[in-house]
């Protein structure tokens, strides 16, 4: 199950649920009824797919509180196609293994098990070698 | 409008106190700035407290241990800059007329470790997204990126900070630390060590403000230190579209052009104050890890876009120099109790524009900026004259 409703698709393939406002042209995430940007009201939802490239990323190497998933584990931002820098968690846990630029795939991956035993989700970049389309 | 001076400052020192509560720490700051201004019960009009854990009525608590309750006591939370933005009202208060002497304090006492705030939602806590230090990481790295910066530049800021912090009685760490020391410590998020991240603490810090020319003084109270101007006190949050703001959004637009919240407020403060980055003695800023020191740098207007890296190797922002940075050692000495380090930045200030800063003096200071930026995004930039 994902780790809260209405942030992303499971696919295959899987997508980011964002929003685009018709007043201003710029896409958000996660969607918002009003657009964080102009405040229009006029904001559709959109599928975000990717691929993208990545941006600037760390890892993060103690558990920050309230995480109960695996450390160390790759965080970083995406530039995506639609104009969009989003933060994520990237499947890459060692720094050195990634360069700004590189494409960047969307994945959805397991957090934990929660006390019902359900598998938890959350969207998270890869490394793939799939082009970027320009904007 | 009104000017407004400092009459009083008073500090609990910054660091881990045990039992001590808040609410005592905060009475010994209060208290401090209350003797040097030479203001008793019945003196003051309005307290502002910035606090961001304290809780229900942290100033209540404080004022009312002193038996100094009745007047209007409004608590303030805007994360880092909670010291800055109770500055903001209470001397915007006084220079409208409706006060002449107000209380301003900031009290804080931090849990240990990462910072957890309410700020994030609990499914971004879940998902391994409310991790503070990668953010500043990120932040970091990309100025990294696109400036000189390098990994040695950030060693370089925490061992300058903390050489200044030695002459610091306040300050929580009074060591000097090596280059080699600070890249040696735990890796925490690439490119931040351990050491390069201030440890968030307890202390309290707190002023007394006051209409220029207005006595306030109870009968019979000596004349006190040399009043010191506040020029300006301005806050401002962010604006949208920058993905690593100190808003810590989830996703911001491909556009490298967004104005950060400490140039929006530096540059009303420039202007209320009317001087400019060049006319500066001596600064105070937010240095909650080495890579924010250079990025305010640039923020302030302190270099050019681009130049923190050569500013800091220059020398001109050590002690010494001719733009002395963090004199008290800054947060990455003296720890960071949220709602406290405003205020202890301006107490900082106003010892130095006094002359009472002992070995850490920046000769001659007559002009002084203070600087906070954080969670929010709120940033607050405090102009201190005399």
């Amino acid at each position: 199950m994902p780790v809260r409703a209405g942030l992303f698709v499971e696919g295959p393939p899987p997508a980011l649920l964002a929003g685009h406002c018709r007043g201003c042209a710029n896409h958000h995430f996660p969607r918002q009824p009003v657009c964080p940007y102009c405040s229009a009201e006029t904001v559709d939802e959109v599928l975000l797919r990717g691929p993208g490239r990545l941006w600037v990323h760390t890892a993060v190497t103690a558990a920050p509180p309230g995480y109960e998933g695996e450390v160390p584990y790759g965080f970083g931002v995406v530039e995506l196609p639609e104009g969009l820098r989003v933060v994520g968690r990237l499947t890459e846990a060692e720094p050195a293994r990634l360069r700004p630029g590189q494409p960047m795939v969307l994945a959805v991956v397991p957090l934990h098990v929660d006390d019902e035993g359900r598998e938890v989700l959350t969207y998270a970049f890869a490394p793939g070698d799939t082009e970027p389309r320009d904007r | 409008m009104r000017a407004v001076e400092v009459a009083g400052i008073g500090i609990h020192p910054f660091g881990r106190h045990g039992d001590r509560t808040v609410t005592d720490m905060g009475v010994t700051a209060v208290r401090g700035a209350l003797a040097e201004a030479g203001v008793g019960r019945g003196g003051f009009q309005a307290a502002f407290c910035g606090t961001a854990y304290g809780g229900v009525a942290t100033g209540h608590k404080v004022l009312g241990a002193l038996g100094m309750t009745g007047m209007p006591i409004v608590d303030v939370e805007a994360g880092c800059a909670s010291g800055s933005a109770a500055l903001m009202l209470a001397s915007s208060a006084i220079a409208a007329g409706q006060y002449d002497t107000v209380v301003v304090l900031g009290v804080e006492k931090m849990p240990k470790g990462i910072i957890r705030s309410s700020f994030f939602e609990p499914w971004q806590e879940e998902a391994g997204l409310a991790a503070t230090p990668a953010y500043f990481a990120l932040r970091a790295a990309r100025l990294m990126a696109t400036s000189g910066v390098t990994k040695d530049h950030l060693a370089a800021v925490v061992v300058k900070n903390r050489r200044q912090g030695v002459g610091n009685p306040d300050a929580m760490f009074r060591a000097e630390v090596t280059a080699e020391d600070v890249l040696g410590s735990r890796l925490v998020c690439e490119p931040l060590h351990l050491w390069m991240l201030c440890s968030p603490n307890e202390g309290a810090a707190a002023v007394v403000l006051r209409a220029a020319g207005s006595s306030g003084a109870r009968p019979g109270a000596g004349a006190g230190p040399a009043p010191v101007r506040l020029a300006a006190a301005v806050l401002r949050s962010h604006l949208p579209g920058a993905v690593l703001s100190e808003s810590t959004p989830l996703a911001g637009l491909v556009d490298d052009s967004v104005v950060p919240p400490t140039t929006l407020a530096a540059r009303v403060a420039y202007e209320m104050a009317g001087v400019g980055p060049e006319d500066l003695h001596v600064v105070e800023c937010q240095d909650t890890d080495a890579a924010r020191e250079l990025l305010s740098y640039e923020e302030l207007g302190l270099c050019a876009p681009g130049a923190a890296a050569d500013l800091l190797d220059s020398g001109a922002t050590s002690l010494g120099g001719r733009l002395p940075v963090n004199p008290s050692g800054g947060l990455l000495s003296k720890g960071e109790p949220l709602g406290a380090s405003a205020l202890g930045q301006v107490v900082e200030l106003v010892r130095q524009l006094r002359g009472e800063a002992g070995p850490r003096q920046v000769p001659g200071a007559r002009v002084a900026l203070s600087h906070t930026v954080g969670r929010g995004a709120n940033a607050g930039v405090v102009v201190l004259t005399r």
